[in-house]
């Protein structure tokens, strides 16, 4: 049994000491899975290091008690901590791509770890191996164990990375976003397994995610932190279902639900809400820049085709297909929600609408004109004011090195709207306002900005271009659950304030079908349904769909607030 | 203050860096005294007039026989040894400069270009670095030297030396920048903002020049200060071979050379003086190219 | 995985193509190779028809690929200078080269790869922070210092090593060598040391930088949260990860070191190519001076081959497909 007790971490730096977490509790018993649940900076990960001791240099533990069973984890030294890590607790990463080493095969990283805690040869080693990738589902393992990590998938990786984490057998289980990288089906797959070793191993699990749904379906118990403190601790049932803490019913409050539709999230002290005096000018100078009516957009048969990786010098590389015939037709005014996995072409199609690559075949047409494709399209395309997009990564999305300033009026002078600078500087501060940034925003950098203000920014650029059509590529999936809220806000506000017309993509089914009038389903660069989101959701037809649906993680009805 | 501090980074490390704080004032003393040689040293080692013979071979003046006006001694032709290196160190220092800057436009724009268009012109870029790559620096360097040797009319040779110098240091450093350049713009070329730049519709030359280049900066910056390190040593190497600058104008290759001649006798000044100098001068940019390194990539600290 | 290895193969034709370009243009265009071959005394007409016969005159294309033909059979031209074979001046002076390359490249990886994974495990240590900066101080001092330096307390103050010259050599086949005797290798070991400090700094920092990226990355951490004993987590994994980088550089490092002889061989009157490299820039003999590029490069294409097959060896994900 795992049993903290006021647990502080702190990182020395040369501006004083940083307390990463403060009076953490909490006690895990064996074969339970304990749900760490909380937003970024909320220091869940910092427990976890904290039990097995990797806490990164140069954090230590200031203060309180850290034991496992009998065994008191702070008066370890280096080595006997070693000796217990892997022997008594193991952990698994977020990533299987990158938790193996790429250089061993499975079986070698396999046996060295059994070996490294129990003295047994190299054959029995190798037998126990064998057997333990059965059990975790990886069939003809005796053949598989030769193979190298790359010669494995995602899932089944990830099947390896939980077998080398149980294979000496531990009591405690750190599992940091152990399925976050992992597409849905794969997900539901790895959680089974977690919650069969937990149930037939009596492993405890101490499962750290920011994925509400994750938890909800397998933790026992479940502790919400953030900002380096424990908000609320107990069963999983009564901290979601009725939770007592404010911050806990605010975060309850901000996830989408996946199987009914709600208007608004319920933020805490909104803040997205538009400025009064001079967010108005903004409102009005975009209101005036409406020459078009609402602009729709279609796609028929849509093919884009990649070079393949080539592998003979005689042979043609075999292209890879990303979109195969996509037809898609988003209402004029509508939002039209763009669902499909990693891998399934979403991004690609978004390339294709703005220019960024070329379709192999297909036309596209933004309202009654023909969208060039790619290269064809001019520097000096109408379309290229009128389609706008806000990006996945807000750190990415805004150049580091210029000012908020430059980064806004830019669209301004390029479209050729404002000739007068200080005019430019003044509209933008306007529009900051609007998507609810203070206006001062605009003489710093976008490094001084939070990842919910910087999207907000990428979203007030995109509306100084006065567009008709804006593509959201995955727009909140880069951001914290309570963020996300307040962004999916102020796009809803924004849409029906200006009559857009949005293409929102996402992995994210619940987030869809919050935002979404029609929903289209993407696999493997082909189309598997298109329909009315209410339908669709309601009554999916394709298989794939349907198995979409039931493999999302949800929480129960009742524990869902009201909405 | 503090407020201040964190917001420069940098600054702050810089504060707490003594080796960084020494080399700085190192280099920044040598090269005042370069740039300022002809005010401050006492002679123009140049002019043949302006000293003479029967001064030659004194010793510093902490050493027997040493005459005061002349503080680190003469060489055989009785220059005085500090106006002597003061006008090397300068000549080293502008063919370091001009060669670097030559590199750094030409690597930076080719490498920035490449990595923009990638395709053919990024594999024909890449391929001639290749091939730069398989004729190290120094054998670039001397090359050229060959080439304008066979080419220039004799007389313009001498006229020219510091030009073809400077040129032969400058090919054989560009591949450096090229590389980088092109690294970090591909990096670059997947952020999102550059795709915002380009899906505008922005001049290739904009989205190049005030996106993408201020973003990279960074690692540049460490390589222009490594490869001024690499521009000083290939001249004093090209000079010592003898076939960089010529004696009667003497870089600090060249000092170091003449006073080659003087290994085995007593007169260690001649050799030596010239040569920690320019130690010194390259010691000092290195740690600081280091320092820089350490500051733009913070997980190697 | 062949078609890795031909299309490297491919891009070293091309590389080797281009500086065989290089050295056919110096020849063309630097200087007027007839005037050269020939004295003052030859006439006009007889110039014209050596020149003639010499194929000077045909189209540049096809003076190109005869040029290039001749070198593939091993037909280099002559020297201006000593009129020799200049095939015959180089394969005499490539032992000599070579074996001061190889000991000096060794010397930086015996020394460099230790010292970079210490100074990686143990960055605060009070060792490693000494050991950074002395060799902050060998990339800063230029190679001629160091071999004069060397020569001054060895070779004049201690008279304990030869400081020019090759010492006792024997021969092996063609193959002239100072491996096998005693005086060889104490003429062999001021140069190679001189010019295997700059390399040798090179690789310590590499390996260095490789390791300490390698040990923050999550297959490390995994490795140390299942409790893999220390010493195999950081040989075993850390450093086999470690060396696919080094091993790119270091083979590109081996045609500096080969280029890098040059002053080495200056300094040293070491009797190998890149002194006689020196001699014909001086006196502009173009023919050596395009040679001596063509083998340089060929050397080079040669080590990063060689390097290529290594990659192949060590990453099984060039070896072994996807399944």
């Amino acid at each position: 049994m795992l049993v903290i007790k006021d647990l502080a971490v702190k990182f020395p730096s040369r501006f004083g000491e940083f307390t990463a977490i403060e009076d953490v509790d909490m006690t895990i018993k064996p074969g339970e899975i304990h749900g760490l649940v909380g937003e970024s900076g909320a220091g869940k990960s910092t427990v976890g290091a904290a039990v097995i001791g990797l806490l990164s240099a140069p954090g230590y533990i200031a203060n309180g008690e850290l034991s496992l069973g009998d065994t008191n984890l702070r008066n370890l030294t280096p080595d006997q901590a070693h000796e217990i890590r892997g022997d008594r607790i193991s952990m698994i990463f977020q990533d299987p791509q990158t938790s193996l080493n790429p250089l061993m095969t499975i079986e070698d990283q396999l046996i060295e770890t059994i070996q490294a805690h129990s003295n047994v040869s190299d054959s029995a080693a190798r037998k126990r191996a064998v057997d333990l990738l059965e059990e975790i589902g990886i069939k003809n393992a005796a053949e598989r164990i030769k193979a190298y990590p790359h010669q494995f998938s995602g899932g089944m990786r990830q099947r390896v990375v939980i077998a080398l984490a149980i294979c000496t057998d531990p009591e405690l289980i750190i599992a940091d976003e152990p399925t976050t990288a992992l597409d849905v089906a794969v997900q539901s797959q790895v959680l089974d397994l977690i919650r069969r070793l937990a149930r037939d191993r009596q492993i405890a699990f101490m499962l750290i995610t920011h994925d509400i749904g994750v938890i909800a379906q397998i933790a026992d118990r479940v502790t919400v932190m953030r900002k380096g403190k424990v908000m609320e601790t107990g069963d999983t049932p009564q901290v979601l279902g009725a939770p007592t803490h404010p911050y806990t019913q605010a975060l309850m409050d901000a996830v989408p639900p996946l199987d009914h539709r709600i208007a608004r999230f319920r933020v805490p002290e909104e803040e997205g809400t538009a400025g009064v005096v001079t967010g108005n000018t903004a409102e009005k100078w975009l209101l005036e820049g409406q020459q078009y009516a609402l602009t729709g957009l279609t796609l028929q048969d849509l093919c884009v085709r990649f070079a393949g990786p080539r592998t003979s010098l005689f042979r043609k590389p075999e292209p890879y297909v990303a979109l195969r015939d996509v037809n898609l037709d988003v209402r004029p005014g509508s939002i039209m929600g763009l669902v499909g996995e990693s891998g399934s072409g979403k991004s690609t199609l978004a390339k294709a609408i703005t220019g960024l690559i070329t379709p192999s075949s297909g036309v596209m047409r933004l309202g009654d004109e023909i969208l060039p494709a790619g290269k064809a399209r001019s520097r000096h395309h109408p379309s290229r004011q009128l389609v706008q997009m806000v990006f996945q990564d807000p750190y990415s999305s805004l150049n580091s090195r210029h000012r908020i300033g430059a980064i806004l009026t830019e669209p301004l002078w390029f479209y050729g709207f404002v000739q007068d600078a200080k005019e430019r500087e003044r509209l933008a501060a306007a529009m900051l306002e609007l998507v609810g940034m203070a206006p001062d925003a605009i003489d710093k950098y976008p490094h001084q900005f939070s990842g919910g203000q910087r999207q907000r920014i990428a979203v007030a650029r995109a509306l100084l271009a006065r567009p008709r059509f804006l593509i959201c590529d995955e727009p909140t999936s880069a951001l914290d659950v309570s963020i996300q809220a307040e962004i999916l806000n102020l796009l809803k506000d924004l849409q029906s304030m200006f009559g857009l017309t949005i293409l929102f993509i996402s992995h994210n089914l619940a987030v869809v079908r919050q935002m979404a009038d029609d929903t289209a389903v993407l696999r493997n660069g082909v189309i598997e349904e298109m329909g009315a989101t209410e339908d669709l959701f309601a009554r999916p037809k394709a298989d794939y769909t349907q198995t979409l649906l039931s493999l999302t993680p949800v929480m129960p009805r009742e524990w869902q607030s009201a909405g | 203050m503090v407020a201040f501090l964190k917001r420069y980074e940098g600054l702050w490390l810089f504060v707490h860096s003594p080796a960084a704080i020494i080399a700085a004032i190192v280099a920044v003393l040598i090269m005042i005294g370069a740039v300022f040689a002809p005010w401050i040293a006492q002679v123009n080692p140049y002019d043949l007039s302006s000293f003479s013979l029967f001064d030659g071979l004194l010793p510093p003046v902490w050493q027997e026989g040493a005459n005061p006006q002349y503080l680190l001694g003469t060489d055989d032709q009785g220059r005085d040894m500090i106006s002597s290196i003061l006008y090397g160190a300068r000549l080293s220092l502008i063919i370091g400069l001009a060669a670097l800057t030559i590199a750094a436009v030409l690597g930076v724009g080719l490498g920035l270009a490449a990595g923009y268009y990638g395709g053919r012109f990024d594999a024909i870029v890449m391929r001639i670095a290749d091939v730069q790559l398989a004729l190290p620096a120094i054998l670039t360097a001397l090359l050229i030297d060959g080439i304008a040797r066979g080419i220039l009319p004799a007389s313009m040779q001498q006229d020219l030396r510091v030009a073809v110098l400077t040129l032969a240091i400058a090919l054989s450093l560009w591949v450096n920048f090229a590389r980088t350049a092109r690294a970090s713009t591909f990096v670059q070329m997947n952020k999102e903002y550059v795709q915002a730049a380009i899906m505008m519709g922005q001049r290739p030359s904009r989205v190049m020049f005030v996106h993408i280049l201020p973003n990279i900066l960074g690692p540049l910056l460490v390589i222009m200060t490594v490869d001024l390190a690499s521009a000083i040593l290939l001249e004093a190497t090209l000079s010592f071979l003898g076939i960089g600058l010529p004696a009667d104008s003497p870089s600090l290759g060249t000092l170091i050379r003449i006073g080659m001649q003087f290994l085995l006798s007593g007169e260690w000044w001649i050799l030596w003086i010239p040569t920690l100098f320019l130690v010194a001068l390259v010691v000092s940019i290195n740690i600081l190219g280091d320092f820089l390194r350490d500051v733009f990539n913070p997980r190697l600290r | 995985m062949v078609y890795f290895i031909l299309k490297r193969l491919v891009q070293s034709v091309f590389v080797m193509l281009a500086v065989a370009f290089l050295a056919f243009s110096l020849f063309r265009f630097v200087g007027d190779p007839i005037t050269q071959m020939t004295g003052v005394e030859t006439s006009v007409a007889d110039q014209e028809r050596l020149r003639e016969e010499l194929g000077l005159n045909d189209p540049f294309i096809f003076q190109f690929m005869r040029f290039t033909t001749d070198m593939l059979q091993g037909d280099f031209g002559f020297s201006y200078r000593t009129r020799q074979p200049v095939a015959e001046m180089i394969t005499d002076r490539i032992p000599a080269t070579l074996e001061l390359g190889i000991v000096a490249l060794l010397i930086s990886l015996a020394v460099g790869i230790p010292a970079g994974v210490y100074t990686a495990l143990r960055p605060k240590g009070f060792a490693t922070q000494a050991i950074l900066m002395t060799t902050l101080v060998g990339v800063s001092i230029p190679t001629f210092v160091i071999g004069i330096m060397l020569i001054f307390v060895f070779g004049v103050q201690l008279g304990w090593l030869p400081t020019f010259g090759r010492g006792g050599t024997v021969q092996i086949g063609g193959w002239e060598s100072s491996l096998f005797t005693i005086e060889g290798w104490r003429a062999l070991l001021l140069p190679a040391i001189t010019l295997g400090v700059y390399q040798l700094t090179l690789t310590m920092r590499l390996v260095r930088a490789e390791m300490m990226e390698v040990m923050r990355s999550d297959y490390i951490r995994f490795a140390m949260a299942r409790g893999v004993p220390m010493r195999k987590l950081h040989y075993r994994h850390a450093l086999a990860n470690t060396m696919v980088p080094v091993i790119t550089i270091i083979g590109l490092q081996f045609g500096g070191v080969i280029a890098f002889s040059i002053v080495t061989e200056s300094v040293f009157q070491w009797p190998g190519m890149g002194l006689l490299f020196l001699e014909s820039i001086r006196f502009v003999d173009i023919p050596v001076m395009g040679v001596y590029l063509v083998v340089i490069a060929f050397f080079f294409v040669l080590v990063n081959l060689i390097v290529d097959l290594l990659y192949v060896a060590i990453d099984p994900r060039l070896r072994v497909k996807d399944v």
